[in-house]
């Protein structure tokens, strides 16, 4: 991240020299961090208002209700784990908790289960531990908060009228990367 | 309507598993306002960059050179910093995309498509890094290339469900 910026920044002056608009980069600087901060304000209210929501939903039962229905696709996903009923209550959990969006509750269970997946072989990843990987990195997130609070700070109509959107791109991201994930690892077992 | 109904009906529910919904409510808006305070101070460093970056003209000169490329997969070239640096880092996807949301306008072709890449896809990186590093795995073996495909096919899909939701010139 550190030479990401760096270079960004860099780059930026030397275009901007290149191009004469010096200037330009230098008040665009100012008006950079000002706009960090306005944004910030303007998702505040909604980005409270739907964490709070998630909240209702996880104390009313309804992840617990979600993961229930999920279990029997992965087992399907993670032929592995299937007989391990420590590693699947982890997994249900992980998975219904970042439909729900609720990424700080599903990076620990997922770590719980991944862990259970390492002990099979320690130090490499192995197929159920890559599908894991695959599946947190794809978002399945059901309600996109924070990107609709962008959207409303930025004056949209109806918010939400992307989600129609967001599920389909969700849904064949995931399948890209469930299917990359079976035919890599024959690929992977062929060639090592 | 979709909004207020949503609220009702997990309100509602949570009142029938004698849940106590407004202090569920209120601790969770204060979640929020953790995230808030974890994303301002990066999105405060990544937006400077990034306006620098406009200002200078080097975004227009990166898009010019890959838009023949982008073009014949259906994406507009200004959506390309946010692909480079979505699997990145969140904060910096977050910053860059409200400022293209902002700047074409959240209900124009490119404002949504910008919204639905964010929503569909993941920082890639990251969590690819929070769980090797928890379970101490050092050979990866496939997990990147299939990860990075994961991501490759939600932004593809993600410029051609705006178009089949909301037509081209929406």
């Amino acid at each position: 991240m550190s030479l990401l910026w760096t270079g960004m920044v860099a780059v930026a002056i030397l275009c901007g020299l290149a191009t004469g608009r010096g200037p330009e980069v230098a008040s665009a600087a100012m008006e950079g961090a000002r706009a960090a901060v306005d944004l910030c304000v303007s998702i505040a209210g909604m980005l409270c208002l739907w964490s709070g929501v998630m909240e209702v939903m996880r104390r009313s039962g309804l992840s617990e209700q979600l993961s229930r229905l999920l279990r029997p696709v992965l087992g399907r996903l993670f032929p592995e784990a299937a007989g391990d009923r420590r590693i699947m209550d982890a997994l249900a959990a992980n998975v219904s908790a970042n439909l729900l969006g609720l990424g700080n509750a599903a990076t620990p269970l997922g770590i719980e289960a991944a862990r259970g997946l390492a002990k099979r072989s320690p130090g490499t990843a192995n197929d159920a531990l890559c599908m894991l990987i695959v599946c947190n990195t794809a978002s399945i997130q059901l309600i996109p908060t924070t990107v609709a609070a962008v959207r409303a700070s930025a004056g949209s109509a109806a918010p939400f009228d992307i989600l129609p959107a967001v599920w389909l791109a969700s849904a064949l991201s995931v399948c890209t990367g469930i299917l990359a994930c079976k035919l890599l690892a024959r690929v992977w077992r062929r060639f090592s | 309507m979709i909004v207020p109904l949503i609220l009702a009906g997990v309100a509602l529910y949570g009142c029938f598993r004698r849940v106590d919904v407004y202090a569920a409510l209120v601790r969770g808006a204060g979640d929020g306002l953790e995230v808030l305070a974890r994303i301002l101070p990066s999105l405060v460093g990544l937006l400077t960059a990034v306006y620098m970056l406009r200002a200078s003209g080097a975004l227009d000169l990166a898009a010019q050179a890959l838009s023949p490329l982008l073009d014949r997969a259906g994406l507009p070239g200004e959506l390309l910093p946010l692909m480079l640096v979505r699997p990145i880092s969140g904060s910096a996807a977050l910053g860059v995309g409200a400022e293209l949301i902002t700047a074409h306008g959240p209900d124009s072709f490119l404002g949504r498509t910008a919204a639905v890449m964010l929503g569909s896809t993941e920082t890639t990186f990251y969590t690819i890094a929070v769980y090797f590093g928890a379970v101490k795995i050092t050979k990866t073996r496939y997990a990147v290339p299939a990860a990075l495909c994961a991501d490759l096919a939600g932004f593809l899909a993600a410029a051609w469900a705006v178009r089949l939701c909301f037509g081209a010139n929406s």
